[in-house]
């Protein structure tokens, strides 16, 4: 198993970048973190249409997803179950995120 | 359409929240949208079994997926064509962050 890349690795590496210590780098990703899951949860209480999306341009954007319900089934018992209707978060990455993924 | 939020609107909320300035939240924000790609681009050239994630444990983790070639087709001529083999950017949401959306 490989050693996942946890937040205080990018810390140390968003820290590396800038003029700003660690303790603040950290405050900035975590306030981040929760700004945009407070966000989606605000749009995720209107309408699909009127949702707005969190945008950064080149990197992506975070918008909230309706799924419908469906009939799914407990994967031990086999016994049918009623999937409701819910509101996912979802990530679309930016064309700049995707170019730089993408090495041969 | 409604407005989307930007990264200008959300460096003001970073700072608001945070306590910091204006200026460090956007420079943190910009490290941080350079360090991400940067590490999935590393991990990318990693055969598929050996690549870490970006785990922000609540908000949810980044990986690279591997997409196989497939046959495709121009919408304007109907021409098939070969689509090569990519590795794209995934994100997958975490509980806290699913949870809270689904409110």
């Amino acid at each position: 198993m490989a050693n996942n890349i946890t937040k205080s690795d990018l810390v140390d590496q968003i820290a590396n970048k800038t003029d700003v210590t660690k303790k603040d780098t950290k405050e900035v990703v975590d306030s981040m973190l929760e700004v945009i899951t407070e966000n989606l949860a605000t749009e995720a209480t209107k309408p699909s249409e009127e949702r707005a999306k969190v945008q950064l341009i080149g990197f992506g954007s975070f918008e909230v997803r309706d799924r419908s319900a469906r009939t799914g089934r407990n994967p031990q018992t086999g016994e049918e179950i009623e999937i409701p209707a819910r509101t996912v978060p979802a990530f679309k990455a930016g064309k700049s995120l995707k170019e730089q993924v993408n090495v041969k | 359409m409604s407005s989307n939020i930007t990264k200008t609107d959300l460096v003001d909320r970073i700072a608001e929240k945070s306590g910091l300035s204006k200026k460090d939240s956007k420079a943190s924000l910009d490290a941080l949208m350079e360090v991400i790609p940067e590490v999935l681009a590393e991990e990318a050239k990693k055969p598929a079994d050996e690549r870490n994630k970006i785990q922000l444990t609540g908000f949810g983790s980044f990986e690279v997926r591997d997409r196989s070639a497939r046959k495709g087709r121009n919408p304007q001529t109907g021409e098939e064509m070969e689509i090569p083999a990519k590795k794209v950017p995934a994100f997958k949401a975490g509980k806290t962050f699913k949870e809270t959306v689904d409110e």
